[in-house]
């Protein structure tokens, strides 16, 4: 089981130039637990997992790890305690999964060091977690979107650190590959005790999959908590302008957000 | 499932192997041919018995240093090229990609039109002052802006300086014919000038130069990925950029101080090796300086043999060379990104 951390942001302001994207942001991520980041397009999602994730730099405001500033905090080191996922890494033209897998043990490798068993140990495990054994020769070329996601995601394991913040895991893929990614990241929570972080478009998944939401709305904080107790269809208006009636999810139990739009509404509801 | 693969590229040896074949035929080759062809005994009089002073032997000497520096000049520029590709991460990134060929020629041109510099040991001093100078405005301008050096930004201010340096070059020759004398032979790139103590000043910059290639090559395979993955894998992008840029200019400023700009080298070096051996950068670094040094070997040997009684500079020939080959890659489309 991972160890528990203490991971916190406090008046976080950020953004890109002139532009402030988050505002005055405090939150504590709930460790050994799968946290979603919700809210409608440019509501600054991206840009609060970046900047919690290190990426970029917030304008003021502190985030702290086990009471630490990140910013003070060696990278390195850093890096293996908490690992992020972007959404559109560069593929190197030619690189077998194997290899893209152990880029990930960067973090875990001296400067003269070399590499180790423990490295092939960590590439072996990330693969088998993630059921892309099979084409650890495979050129990433030749594989479809749902396995690629599969073995970036890897490579992130491969990192092994105790936060992983991934942003739009599932985007571009098929359902069924999106459900596929969900499971196999709870599978890592549950076995393995890793703290997600994550940015998600699908409203309804995350509310299936996340112990906790953040909502976002125009880069603040307005609510979070609970799938159940969050996703209202007074906050789905709210944060994005959408009519909606949240009905129990069949499956989960959980929310399920099932849109009103101009068209196809039957007369009785 | 061996995963052991993740580490070593699966041809990796027999590449090694076949590289190392091919090297000291380079070798063999560049102390026997020539204008002159020398005689199996005479190479062993040349090389191992000092004593002996046919003519023969004499010419296989003279051969020595030449060889030794053709090699030397060859890794210089496959390991500059490798680095300047990962740190653009454009595939198509030559060393002179950040201006640092046409800084180091107005630098040289300056000296011959104003300093009366006329010695390969005073050029080279200039040629490495103006390449690095280059290098860091380039670098500066690249890095203003929003998200500090991207690859596109790098390459942008590279080109537009090129261009604007190369007019200057141009116009400070022009009305000047005897800077245009001395330069010219300066500038087409030549190993035929070679001597100990100008092979002296450069191993530092080589040594310098593919260590650090060498010891940053796990962090430019993460920046390979992106910068965001770098980042969140822990590597400084920003310093990681500047120190393997300064590795690359290093590198290739002093390859251009001592024996002009030599082109095509660097891009061909590392696509063949990416080619083979895929893109990790720990295989394709040290293989791309293998790789440059029997192709700038061969380059300078087919250059003796065509231009006999004479030669033709090396700097000809691997243009000649390479751009047929890139071409043919490019066709194929098997240049590889990275």
């Amino acid at each position: 089981m991972k160890p528990t951390h203490l991971f916190q942001a406090e008046q976080l302001v950020a953004g890109y130039e002139n532009k402030t994207v988050i505002q005055d942001v405090s939150l504590v991520i709930p460790s050994h637990k799968i946290s979603v980041i919700i809210g409608a397009n440019g509501c600054g999602k991206s840009t609060l997992l970046k900047t919690l994730a290190r990426l970029i730099k917030p304008t003021s405001g502190t985030i702290t790890l086990d009471g630490k500033p990140l910013g003070k905090l060696p990278s390195k080191p850093l890096a293996r305690v908490i690992g992020m996922l972007p959404q559109s890494p560069i593929v190197p033209e030619g690189i077998s999964v194997a290899d893209l897998v152990g880029r990930g043990r960067f973090p875990h490798q001296s400067l003269f060091g070399g590499w180790t068993k423990k490295d092939n140990e960590a590439v072996a495990e990330a693969m088998r977690i993630m059921d892309i054994t099979e084409f650890a020769n495979h050129p990433i070329d030749e594989l479809s979107g749902g396995q690629r996601q599969r073995v970036w995601i890897a490579m992130a394991l491969a990192q092994e650190t105790d936060i992983l913040f991934l942003d739009e895991p599932t985007t571009f893929l098929d359902i069924t590959y999106q459900v596929e990614i969900l499971d196999l990241l709870t599978d890592l929570n549950r076995k393995h005790g890793t703290t997600i972080v994550m940015v998600l478009h699908d409203i309804n998944l995350s509310a299936r999959y996340a112990d906790h939401i953040f909502a976002l709305h125009q880069g603040k904080l307005v609510a979070e908590g609970e799938p159940s107790e969050v996703i209202t269809s007074t906050l789905v208006k709210d944060i994005f302008g959408l009519d909606c009636t949240v009905i129990e999810d069949p499956i989960s139990g959980s929310p399920l957000v099932v849109p009103r739009g101009r068209y196809h509404v039957n007369q009785e509801v | 499932m061996n995963s052991s693969n993740s580490l070593i590229p699966r041809n990796f040896t027999k590449v090694l192997i076949i590289c190392l074949v091919l090297l000291g035929i380079c070798v063999l080759a560049s102390l026997v041919l020539g204008s002159r062809l020398v005689r199996i005994p005479e190479l062993i009089d040349g090389l191992f018995h000092p004593d002996v002073d046919s003519y023969g032997a004499s010419v296989v000497r003279k051969r020595i240093s030449r060889t030794v520096f053709s090699l030397f000049c060859g890794a210089a520029l496959g390991v500059s090229g490798a680095l300047m590709q990962a740190v653009t991460r454009n595939p198509l990134a030559d060393p002179s990609i950040l201006g640092v060929n046409t800084g180091a020629s107005l630098f040289v041109v300056c000296g011959i039109a104003f300093l009366n510099i006329s010695t390969a040991n005073q050029y080279i001093w200039l040629a490495l002052a103006g390449a690095a100078i280059t290098a860091v405005f380039v670098f500066g301008i690249g890095s203003m802006g929003r998200g500090g050096a991207t690859p596109i930004k790098l390459i942008l201010a590279g080109a537009a300086t090129s261009a604007a340096l190369s007019s200057l070059v141009t116009a400070i020759m022009i009305p000047r014919s005897y800077v245009m004398d001395q330069f010219r032979f300066w500038q087409v790139g030549s190993v035929g000038s070679a001597t100990w103590s100008g092979i002296a000043t450069f191993i530092p910059f080589l040594v310098i130069g593919v260590l650090t290639a060498i010891l940053t090559a796990p962090a430019l395979n993460a920046l390979a990925l992106g910068d965001e993955v770098a980042a969140g894998q822990g590597v400084r992008t920003g310093t990681l950029r500047l120190v393997a840029a300064l590795a690359g200019v290093l590198l290739c400023g002093a390859t251009t101080a001592l024996a002009g700009p030599i082109g095509f080298i660097g891009l061909l070096s590392t696509h063949v090796i990416r080619l083979i051996l895929g893109p990790d950068l720990r295989f394709v670094i040290p293989m791309s300086a293998i790789s440059g040094a029997i192709i700038l070997t061969i380059s300078d040997v087919c250059g003796r043999l065509i231009g006999s009684p004479g030669e033709l500079e090396v700097g000809v020939v691997t243009a000649f060379i390479g751009a047929p080959i890139l071409i043919l890659l490019a066709i194929k489309s098997k240049v590889r990104s990275l």
